[in-house]
């Protein structure tokens, strides 16, 4: 019981850490980075205050899905004695709301791990790139970024109401 | 036409109506959950 509630509490810490760096991300950094550039003073953005975000992001990302997955496992079981993890993700009677958050959730990590990450690596010098390549990589994270951002809303959606069944009645 | 989530407010009212679509779906699917 008390391992429940601790990891229920993990979850929703890593969780308002990886959202809350998604929005810092979409509501804060990308017009930050406009004027910056415009200014010429955008290096010390790029340098100090992306890595550092970008790491706790991506990682906060994985703690969130793990702790999830977890708790999915240990929930009631789904219709029919199905295990409550598959009951969830096959969308199936009282674990469909969850599921449709837990699903949205792991294409956002996907998502974090893919698009974003591989193509941060161009734009921060981790990997090579050329300009031409940089220039790519910067619009395609960009999008994926705000792919993620649409996707949380939902997300945030089911994960708060999954629980509370008389709303889906 | 442009796309909706160039802008930042064009991304959240996308989400807000995918959180609407979404939600009638869940409501079929509980409903025709097997228990």
């Amino acid at each position: 019981m008390l391992g429940d509630a601790i990891t229920r509490f993990l979850h929703v810490f890593s969780g308002i850490m990886w959202i809350g760096l998604l929005y810092y991300f979409n509501f804060v950094n990308v017009d930050a980075m406009k004027l910056a550039t415009a200014a010429g003073e955008q290096g010390p953005i790029s340098k100090y205050v992306v890595p550092r975000a970008l790491f706790f992001f991506r990682w906060a990302a994985v703690a969130t899905w793990l702790l999830g997955a977890g708790l999915l496992a240990t929930e009631q079981a789904g219709p029919g004695g199905l295990n409550p993890f598959l009951a969830a993700f096959g969308l199936q009677g009282p674990l469909a709301p969850i599921g449709i958050g837990a699903w949205l959730g792991t294409i956002m990590i996907i998502n974090v791990w893919g698009p974003i990450w591989q193509n941060q690596k161009k734009i921060l010098g981790i990997v090579p790139a050329t300009d031409e390549q940089k220039a790519r990589a910067r619009r395609v994270a960009f999008l994926a970024s705000r792919v993620n951002t649409m996707l949380s809303i939902p997300m945030l959606w089911f994960m708060v109401t999954g629980p509370h069944q008389s709303i889906y009645h | 036409m442009k796309n909706p989530l160039d802008s930042l407010w064009g991304t959240v009212v996308c989400g807000v109506l995918l959180t609407v679509v979404f939600y009638f779906a869940a409501v079929a699917l509980v409903g025709h959950g097997v228990s």
